[in-house]
């Protein structure tokens, strides 16, 4: 992980002024990230939280070039912003996008899977905040196994979500993409340090952002980043990278800490039981001997 | 000038090479396909310059298309049938955005049954969208409009997005002596695109964002006024283009012997060649008919109707469409034109052609006895018919 200080990046903001809910782990995802990629930045951010806080007239958030696309067209909107702009002879920009985990791995996963196929020099960012909560809260294909939503309720038979999380990541790098990675707002220098090197790369880069919602999460306001840390340090979450064909941890927690504790802190997934926690916990252990295996370590 | 042998499809293509689109977006459906091939090999030859974008859907085609042209490139797509109902989102996004994006749709059937052959279904089921829609009768007709919809789209009166409808397979299929016009006048004819709707990085833009119920309605009545204003701006152009061209188009409508006519038969695209030879046969009979090709659906030709229908006796409406548990689309939208300049002609609503029927002299003889006979109400060609009971 490189090591950021507050002073080594841009003390411009590009998105203030919203109305995102407070301690909001996308709009911190999306500003962090344009401070990065500086006024050159194109944004194209689909249908979803952060077009719902950020663009409504004659409030307009962004002090860079930015346009909401369609629910399902970030990708394909990107495509379109980036071709457009280098037919106009353009060479100084990045497009660059910003979805959530439902306009990712669900309505959108197709345009996305177009523009990494068709390797155009965008770069895509979904902030994950694992279920539709611009809407109120309901499943999408990032929400996790036991959470709560308000169309996975927890009640006697059904114990909230029942599927696992799609691995958007490895979907992402199964194109053989240039370049992807997970991170997380909880450690916010190496997912800065990825939207970097994103920028420098050529082609289709997707970056996999944790970033939590703590309304509909369950957890006060000041705890995102401390979650967001916590759901790395319990290896429910990872930080990695997919580059020339190889995957590569960015960080290796020394020993987990309590899947139970991560859990229990969420209102979301308050009424497991010890056998969903069993569950997560295997599922847990499962991914990490994968990863163990077959990605390479990065640290120390 | 030169002069080629060229089907509807290809030749709307010439017309868009000559257009100098920047960015494609391409996707295949039939019978629309031979447009983005045909411009695919315009870009490998280097005879077309521009981005061709291989794109996975046509939700995709035309939200690419709406991305190039926020970033102020001129922007194309082709699209067809159920291609044109899957993008159906994006085509509002592109009218309330008013990017000119210019777009060709194959006419075609709409699933189900499934169908590939030609109707109005489902151009016609878009009309609300905000878009102009025209309707090519032939070739030429295609080619010209390829080269004028992006000078009445980008017009910054209108700033709408422009939909070429072609007749599947009758017209996109069928080959014709097409005159090219020169590369150099084409230029004269229609400058590069400028537009302050864009991207720009020395006064950054949001774009396409939302507004609540307070401002929204006047963003609504905007759009209004664009579509509004391509009727100006249509006969500006047609009039440019004659100058320099020396074709010379009619506006929202074509009229054929309507002046002293007692019937008028109504309808769009390709089918009005037969009509007016109908209408030729049966004046040589003594019978005056006539026929009025609606060219632009969107903006609706109130004016242009009432004013031609004012001392005829009877109409009828010939479409390849059916709005289920009313009637045509074209049919209402006359009748309102009708009502609107206070004319109470009888009409009829005749439904032909639909997933490519063939619409003969015959069916329109009799469309025109029909009219003569004072019918009212919607018809299906071929119900109740001797050869499908």
């Amino acid at each position: 992980m490189a090591n950021k200080t507050a002073e080594s990046i841009s003390r411009e903001e590009f998105f203030y002024g919203h109305k995102a809910c407070a301690g909001c782990g996308g709009s911190l995802a999306v500003r962090a990230a344009l401070k990065v990629l500086g006024k050159n930045a194109v944004s194209v951010l689909p249908a979803g939280c952060m077009s719902a806080v950020g663009f409504n007239f004659p409030q307009l958030c962004f002090s860079n070039n930015s346009i909401i696309s369609t629910f399902a067209g970030t990708a394909s909107m990107l495509t379109g912003v980036e071709a457009g702009l280098r037919a106009k002879g353009y060479k100084d920009f990045t497009a660059v996008g910003f979805a959530g985990d439902g306009g990712t791995a669900d309505i959108g996963i197709q345009a996305l899977s177009g523009a990494i196929d068709r390797n155009d020099n965008i770069i895509y960012i979904c902030y994950d905040n694992e279920a539709y909560m611009n809407t109120g809260i309901q499943k999408s294909g990032l929400t996790p196994f036991g959470a709560k939503t308000t169309t996975t309720p927890a009640g006697r038979n059904i114990h909230g979500n029942i599927r696992p999380k799609k691995n958007m990541f490895e979907i992402a790098a199964a194109h053989d993409i240039p370049y992807a990675a997970t991170a997380s707002v909880g450690y916010l220098p190496d997912f800065i340090a990825k939207v970097k090197k994103a920028s420098q790369i050529q082609g289709t880069k997707y970056i996999h952002v944790i970033a939590p919602c703590p309304t509909g999460w369950g957890v006060a306001p000041d705890e995102t980043v401390e979650i967001a840390k916590e759901a790395v340090d319990s290896g429910l979450w990872y930080l990695a990278e997919y580059e020339n064909g190889r995957f590569t941890l960015n960080h290796k927690p020394k020993e987990f800490t309590s899947v139970e504790a991560y859990l229990k802190k969420q209102g979301r997934f308050r009424h497991l039981d010890d056998e969903d926690i069993r569950v997560i916990t295997e599922s847990r252990d499962k991914k990490w001997e994968h990863i163990n295996s077959s990605f390479e370590y990065s640290g120390k | 000038m030169s002069r080629k042998f060229l089907s509807g499809n290809e030749a709307f293509a010439e017309g868009i090479r000559l257009a100098r689109p920047e960015v494609i977006s391409a996707y295949p459906i039939t019978p629309q396909t031979i447009v983005v091939e045909r411009l695919s090999e315009m870009v490998e030859d280097g005879s077309l310059k521009a981005e061709y974008v291989h794109v996975e859907s046509e939700h995709s085609a035309l939200s690419c298309a709406i991305g190039a042209s926020a970033a102020g490139a001129r922007a194309f797509t082709a699209t067809s049938s159920q291609g044109l109902l899957y993008m159906a989102e994006c085509l509002y996004y592109a009218a309330g955005g008013r990017f000119p994006i210019v777009m060709m749709n194959a006419d075609r059937s709409t699933a189900l049954p499934w169908n590939i052959y030609g109707d109005q279904r489902d151009s016609l089921s878009q009309l609300d969208s905000g878009w102009i829609q025209a309707y090519a009768e032939n070739a030429q007709e295609a080619l010209d409009l390829a080269l004028m919809s992006y000078k009445i789209a980008e017009n910054k009166a209108v700033s709408t997005p422009f939909m070429a409808n072609l007749d599947g397979f009758v017209l996109t299929h069928t080959y014709e002596t097409v005159e090219i016009p020169d590369r150099e006048q084409a230029d004269r004819f229609l400058p590069p695109y400028e537009t302050d709707n864009r991207i720009d990085f020395d006064d950054p833009k949001n774009m396409a964002f939302s507004a609540g119920p307070d401002t929204n309605y006047i963003f609504k009545y905007r759009e209004h006024e664009g579509v509004l204003a391509a009727k100006a701006v249509i006969a500006e152009t047609e009039k440019e283009f004659a100058e320099i061209f020396g074709r010379q188009y009619t506006g929202l409508t074509e009229s054929y012997l309507t002046e002293d006519a007692d019937y008028i038969l109504i309808t769009l695209g390709s089918i009005a060649g037969l009509c007016r030879e109908t209408a030729d046969k049966l004046r040589s009979r003594g019978v005056k008919a006539g026929v009025l090709r609606i060219r632009y659906m969107r903006p609706f030709p109130n004016e242009e109707i009432a004013r031609e229908l004012k001392n005829a006796k009877g109409y009828g409406v010939l479409e390849k469409d059916i709005s289920f548990g009313n009637e045509g689309a074209v049919y209402t939208n006359v009748n309102s034109a009708l009502k609107k300049a206070g004319l109470t002609i009888k009409g009829g609503n005749f439904i032909g052609g639909l997933g490519g029927r063939n619409i003969s002299a015959a069916d329109i003889e009799g469309i025109f006895a029909d009219i003569a006979d004072g019918k009212d109400g919607v018809h299906f060609l071929g119900i109740g018919g001797s050869d499908n009971g």
